[in-house]
């Protein structure tokens, strides 16, 4: 690993005037990933700005929705009573990802920043423009097994690599980031992005801005009926193929309204909108759920060895939505 | 055992084991130094390759370590599994992938199962460390040790201290109730040989023994 000039400061001015003044330099909190790519040479701070000492670890309850320290752990966050109690599929889907010591090291804020996991990316001897931009995209025509069916571009299709992030996604969480010009809040939507014609940016983050919590809406409806559902080559410790997150809310068998947001698809959290509206008001079925899924997948495109995501997705949602519902 | 001995220059040094250390220490210096800077190279030359970590600006670290208290300075770019291993001896904690994905590496960091590979050692200021060398007591084994013996939860043997380190706070969760819980709850922890039937045999026997885990 290239050596790096180490700080921990104890207030979060302090912090984000460190990110200001340097832009070689990058915050670190748990470091599960970031650790990672540096010794790989994909990332090479100069300067690390260690922030575990800032006070943003509490979970607490405010008007309308639980608020959610950026450092809080993820394994903390898993097993925490609100959570577990007024948001299952958060719990559900951050006790999906990675391993037991990664979780209790990972951050809320570090699970929303993480890299892809595309090989081109990690390896430096391949051409990628999201690590080096304009220098091309090795996985659209290479082994692309694990790559995005929507939204990809000729300059990237990876893939966001989050489990965390999909949950957060489907319930319409807020982030809130701080930064020299104040606090400003982002709808979680809107927080990552797709490649487009820049697939070196994974967010819409600015430089300087330091996120301090995730707020998600305290929303009785996505209680009950609620799974995350993650496909993946061994039954755990493994990054998601394809996963759903979703959320119904359900009187009798009918649909009040659904939250649908599917991972491991695209180089963001993919939210199913059009499923989502289709089915409220419907009463649940396995002939809706395929219809909805259906949907789901009209601007679809495989490049190859990710063609059978064409087929595991919408029978994901699928077979989701039946778990939920009890027809299967 | 102070961190000042690791800067220490090697001595005269008898042992195959010994010997065998020095003989990959000295031929990855030299690998590396194609890429160095000609401080490391001028090191390398001296025989003197962790001697060149001294003209870094370092960070000065205090850190519990198996119930020893530790004043140390390191590179911030060390890594707490390195600095276990190279600068304080103990070489139970092992070095497998590197890269946070076998789990070898597993030690427990204020009472929590964490991956020493992917943790800064500078990031673990007055942190309490505890690694496979500091679970058993005195000449006493562990009751996760002992289960792993029992059981033959091992073949080779190399991702065992970080099975049992994972094991142990695997019970301490709560994560052992029953069969599923303890594989879902142990899948940071690769075992190559396949051991893992054995492995959560140990865990359940330990977890019934009725011994503190």
């Amino acid at each position: 690993m290239i050596n790096f000039d180490y700080i921990r400061p104890s207030t979060q001015k302090a912090a984000i005037d460190a990110l200001n003044k340097d832009a070689t330099s990058q915050l670190i909190a748990g470091g599960t990933n970031l650790v990672d790519l540096m010794k790989r040479g994909v990332t090479t701070p100069q300067k690390l700005i260690d922030i575990n000492n800032l006070p943003l670890r509490t979970i607490e309850e405010g008007k309308g929705i639980i608020r959610i320290g950026a450092l809080a752990l993820n394994s903390e966050v898993a097993e925490n009573e609100l959570i577990v109690k007024k948001i299952p599929l958060l719990s559900l889907a951050l006790k999906a990802g990675a391993s037991p010591q990664i979780r209790n090291m990972a951050t809320v804020g570090g699970n929303m920043m993480q890299r892809t996991r595309c090989p081109y990316f990690y390896d430096t001897v391949m051409p990628c423009n999201k690590r080096q931009p304009g220098s091309g995209c090795g996985a659209l025509k290479g082994y692309n097994r694990m790559h995005a069916i929507f939204g990809g571009t000729e300059t990237c299709i990876a893939v966001h690599p989050s489990d965390m992030c999909i949950a957060l996604a489907a319930l319409d969480a807020t982030v809130v980031v701080s930064s020299p010009k104040g606090s400003r809040r982002i709808p979680f939507n809107e927080f990552h992005r797709l490649p487009g014609s820049a697939p070196q940016k994974d967010n819409t983050l600015q430089r300087g801005e330091l996120i301090t919590a995730v707020e998600v809406p305290d929303n009785a409806a996505f209680v009950k009926n609620v799974l995350y559902n993650k496909i993946r080559d061994r039954a755990s410790y493994a990054f998601a193929l394809v996963s759903v997150a979703a959320a119904l809310d359900l009187k009798e068998n009918i649909i009040q309204n659904a939250r649908l947001a599917m991972g491991g698809v695209a180089h963001k959290p993919w939210r199913l909108t059009s499923a989502e509206n289709f089915l409220k008001g419907k009463t649940a079925s396995i002939a809706i759920f395929q219809q909805a899924a259906n949907m789901s997948m009209k601007d679809a495109k495989s490049y190859g060895y990710n063609k059978f995501k064409l087929t595991l997705a919408p029978n994901t949602i699928v077979e989701t939505l039946k778990t939920i519902t009890g027809l299967s | 055992m102070s961190n000042d001995k690791s800067f220490e220059p090697e001595e005269k040094q008898t042992t195959l084991h010994e010997a065998r250390r020095r003989f990959l220490k000295h031929s990855s210096a030299f690998a590396a130094i194609t890429f160095a800077s000609p401080i490391l190279v001028k090191a390398a030359e001296n025989e003197l390759d962790e001697k060149a970590s001294a003209y870094f600006e370092k960070v000065s670290l205090q850190l519990e370590v198996n119930g020893v208290l530790h004043k140390l300075s390191v590179e911030p770019r060390v890594t707490l599994l390195d600095l276990l291993r190279e600068q304080l001896h103990l070489t139970g904690s092992k070095k497998g992938c590197d890269y946070g994905q076998c789990g070898a590496c597993t030690v427990h960091v204020n009472g929590k199962r964490v991956l020493s590979c992917l943790s800064l050692a500078a990031m673990q200021e007055g942190k309490k460390i505890t690694t496979i060398e500091g679970l058993a007591n005195g000449d006493a084994l562990h009751p996760m040790q002992e289960a792993f013996i029992k059981h033959d939860g091992f073949q080779c043997g190399y991702c065992t201290p970080g099975q049992i380190m994972s094991a142990v706070a695997c019970v301490r969760e709560g994560h052992a109730e029953n069969e599923e819980d303890i594989r879902q709850y142990m899948s940071g922890n690769i075992c190559r040989c396949g051991a893992y039937p054995n492995i959560v045999d140990a865990i359940v026997e330990a977890k019934k023994g009725g011994s503190k885990i």
